[in-house]
């Protein structure tokens, strides 16, 4: 039953993105977008990763549909037709898709318990990490204590994307409401 | 084996919801369509955790309605002003 969940959810995804490719509209594609990351989302909680789906969900269906829709507001709605050829990006996406297929060849079966990612270093998160950090949660410990460094690498990163999109998008509107009130010297 | 039959209906929602979002032909078809796709998940979160016996994630469940609100009304916002932060007091004199 879940293969079947699954085959199924992945079809509507490919028909989805099809969609997507095909639709001119930019406000139709944002909401094909965030049709796509709940079925990405359903896929995930398949697959028994609840927290990937939550994550999924949160930033791609709400967030990025959010940040889009502001996009939107200071470009056109309609996308243009393309001006160059489209064999080029077609055959490179297909390499490039090809390639990511052809390296999932070589992985070890879905929910394996002797593949690498299992043997390397989790058995010691699972059996030392209430006596090396005292956090009961090991997804936690591992994320705050163990990767303390990279969690905060990407709290930098995430912090100077927030304000990068701050300023582009209030910078702009600033530079608007300036245009549109000239009687006002102030 | 009743909530095969469920799961399997809902497949089936999805499915029409996608047909409708991808046929449009206006943009509330489409708006309504995502929405229509959200609560699926929904449902379909809570059909799966009874169909493998393990309901302990339902309250994402809920995590998922809010979401499903947010992005809904923020496209409902953008086609109705063209802007998401548009105020209707904005710019009068107080």
């Amino acid at each position: 039953m879940e293969t079947v969940i699954n085959m199924a959810l992945l079809t509507l995804l490919a028909v989805v993105t099809v969609a997507m490719v095909v639709q001119r509209s930019l406000l139709s594609v944002v909401i094909l977008a965030s049709i796509y990351s709940f079925l990405m989302a359903s896929v995930m909680i398949v697959l028994d990763a609840v927290d990937v789906a939550l994550t999924e969900a949160s930033v791609g269906a709400a967030v990025s549909t959010v940040l889009l829709l502001a996009t939107l507001h200071l470009t056109k709605t309609r996308e243009d037709m393309p001006r160059h050829g489209r064999a080029l990006p077609l055959l490179l996406s297909l390499a490039v898709g090809g390639m990511l297929v052809w390296g999932t060849l070589v992985l070890p079966p879905f929910g394996t318990a002797n593949a690498p990612i299992h043997q390397h270093v989790a058995p010691r998160y699972i059996n030392d990490v209430m006596a090396e950090t005292g956090v009961p949660n090991i997804v936690t410990a591992v994320l705050a204590d163990y990767r303390s460094f990279d969690t905060l690498g990407e709290t930098t990163v995430i912090f100077i994307a927030g304000i990068g999109v701050m300023l582009l998008l209030g910078g702009l509107r600033r530079q608007s409401s300036e245009e549109g009130a000239p009687e006002d010297p102030s | 084996m009743m909530f095969a039959g469920a799961a399997a209906a809902l497949l089936v929602a999805f499915a029409l919801a996608a047909l409708r979002a991808i046929k449009g032909p206006t943009v509330f078809d489409r708006a309504l369509a995502g929405n229509t796709v959200g609560s699926l998940a929904i449902l379909l979160l809570a059909v799966f955790g009874f169909l493998t016996g393990r309901p302990e994630f339902l309250d994402i469940a809920l995590t998922y309605g809010l979401l499903n609100l947010i992005g809904t009304l923020a496209v409902l916002k953008f086609f109705r002003h063209g802007d998401l932060a548009y105020d209707a007091d904005e710019g009068k004199e107080p």
